[in-house]
């Protein structure tokens, strides 16, 4: 699916990250794809540090992927202490860009560098700065 | 040696590192410059220096901004131009850069630079979300990753794709505390055992808590002068023959590589050449241990060992005082600390006393050649610094 970010007749979506998180408030992960040179993008970029193209094209991306490295967090940040232990990760998405997240695993499964994860999302947090929606990974 | 000095250093101080109840950034980079100036008689400060560089990352904790005139101010040395330089915990590194290319424009021909951090008046939980901020916060802290942690997933990569393993990160922090224990500056002067390295609580798995460098209050500095001004303010000065730079994605999941952090690579080939040295030339070496598994990459990055080989590295002792390059005999930032804004000055002090024999019960006998690695953040800056004795 694919949705042109500069078409300005169309209503402009830029291809900013508050415009990705407000995608992963609708369930969607998408990237930006470079006009010129092709290059995926997530994080979104207003620039394309390759070609320097400033015309991209937002794309919906499976959100399934390989888990490339992890580590479970003991000591956490306030803002998750409720959580911890848990577990982030680097996620090899099957488009070939890299996204890093939490990855929340049911109970008895533990991490395994190569295991397959897929994406979900969350509810805007209730409080702080900012209040987007958060991605996250499961098992697939 | 094939290169020309780029600058000398003929003074060095350093506060005590550790947690400096009731004293301030400034005050504590005071008690730095203290030392340099009571090192340099043959230095009038007021009419010598010509321009200052500080390093310092997180000015906010104390509600105060504009370091670079503030130090000054307390160091007695308006009006001289003074800036503060921020790059995370690379920060006082870049100072000495920044240094030199004042010296080599030719717009000062003796310059003080150094870095400064005030921590421990913070949380533990407030400190390390200020150093998490050199990372990608929208998708890094922001999703809950700590700083830990995110040394912990190269951790993770290497010892999956090499043959590291838990024990080679505690060698680290055993012979890095042993060094500590001979340095009177060092926030901890402890030797610890591989036993009680390997059994403290995990922080971000595969990383323990003695994996972790220390949350420190401190400062550091140097006196730089032109080459061929040096001999004016000591017989004894050590000369900077490479200084390189690099920068890295600002997200550690860009990267296609989890087991090598590039700036490292580019910053050492950078300095190396300029130097005209191999990585085998190098006598002594103060290397950026955020945490053990960064020290075991940094001895591959730096050329020290093969890539992959940086675990075994540390187990042959090479690494030791008496090895063949002696890595962090300062006791690095896990054992003297890592107050992050101090820390780029405070390993340039280190390889400064190591190349004047000044270096006392740690001292690694014979040493003409050193190297300063310092890192930012997860390695999206690196700085690398070579050094020559005068001897």
């Amino acid at each position: 699916m694919e949705e042109t970010a500069s078409d300005r007749n169309s209503g402009e979506v830029y291809p900013t990250i508050e415009n990705f998180y407000k995608f992963c408030g609708q369930g969607r992960l998408m990237a930006a794809k470079c006009d010129r040179c092709g290059r995926l993008f997530v994080p979104p970029r207003v620039l394309c540090p390759d070609c320097y193209s400033s015309n991209f094209k937002w794309l919906q991306l499976s959100g399934r992927g390989k888990l490339q490295t992890y580590s479970t967090i003991h000591v956490a940040p306030k803002a998750f202490a409720a959580q911890a232990p848990y577990v982030v990760g680097i996620v090899r998405l099957e488009d070939g860009v890299n996204l890093p997240g939490r990855v929340v695993l049911g109970k008895g499964q533990e991490a395994k560098i190569g295991m397959d994860l897929v994406v979900d999302f969350e509810s805007p947090p209730v409080g702080g700065w900012p209040r987007w929606p958060r991605y996250l990974f499961k098992p697939a | 040696m094939a290169g020309r000095a780029l600058a000398a250093i003929v003074s060095a101080g350093l506060s005590r590192f550790g947690k400096l109840e009731g004293f301030y950034a400034r005050e504590i980079f005071a008690q730095a410059v203290k030392e340099a100036l009571e090192r340099c008689p043959n230095l009038d400060p007021k009419r010598d220096i010509k321009s200052i560089f500080v390093g310092h990352m997180m000015e906010s904790t104390e509600h105060q901004g504009h370091t670079g005139p503030l130090v000054a101010d307390w160091v007695g040395l308006n009006p001289a131009p003074a800036v503060r330089l921020e790059s995370a915990c690379a920060s006082s590194g870049l100072a000495l850069r920044f240094g030199i290319q004042a010296i080599m424009a030719g717009l000062a021909d003796v310059v003080l630079v150094g870095g400064v951090e005030k921590q421990t008046h913070l949380a533990t939980d407030d400190a390390t979300e200020y150093l998490a901020m050199s990372a990608d916060n929208f998708f890094e802290q922001w999703h809950g990753f700590t700083f830990p942690a995110l040394f912990a997933l190269m951790a993770r990569a290497h010892m999956n794709e090499y043959k590291t393993r838990g024990e080679h990160l505690a060698m680290v922090a055993v012979k890095n505390h042993r060094n500590g224990a001979k340095n009177p500056k060092a926030h901890i002067q402890r030797e610890i055992t591989l036993e009680q390295a390997m059994a403290s609580r995990i922080v971000a798995s595969p990383l323990r808590l003695y994996d972790c460098s220390l949350i420190s209050d401190g400062a550091s500095c140097l006196i730089l002068t032109e080459p061929g001004l040096a001999k004016r303010y000591t017989d004894n000065p050590v000369y900077i023959m490479g200084t390189g730079q690099a920068s890295d994605t600002i997200g550690l999941y860009e990267r296609s590589d989890f087991t090598s952090l590039r700036a490292t690579v580019l910053a050492a080939r950078e300095a190396y050449e300029m130097a005209g040295i191999n990585p085998e030339d190098v006598d002594v070496a103060e290397v950026h241990d955020c945490f053990t598994i960064a020290e075991i990459m940094h001895y591959e990055d730096l050329g020290f060992c093969g890539k992959g080989e940086g675990g075994s590295f540390v187990e042959s002792g090479a690494t030791e005082i008496g090895g063949s390059v002696p890595v962090n005999t300062s006791g690095g930032l896990k054992a003297k600390g890592h107050p992050v804004g101090a820390t780029g000055t405070a390993q340039a002090y280190e390889i400064y006393l190591q190349l004047t024999g000044q270096a006392e019960r740690r001292q690694v006998q014979g040493a003409e050649v050193g190297l300063t690695h310092n890192l930012g953040g997860h390695g999206s800056t690196a700085v690398v610094h070579v050094y020559r004795s005068s001897g």
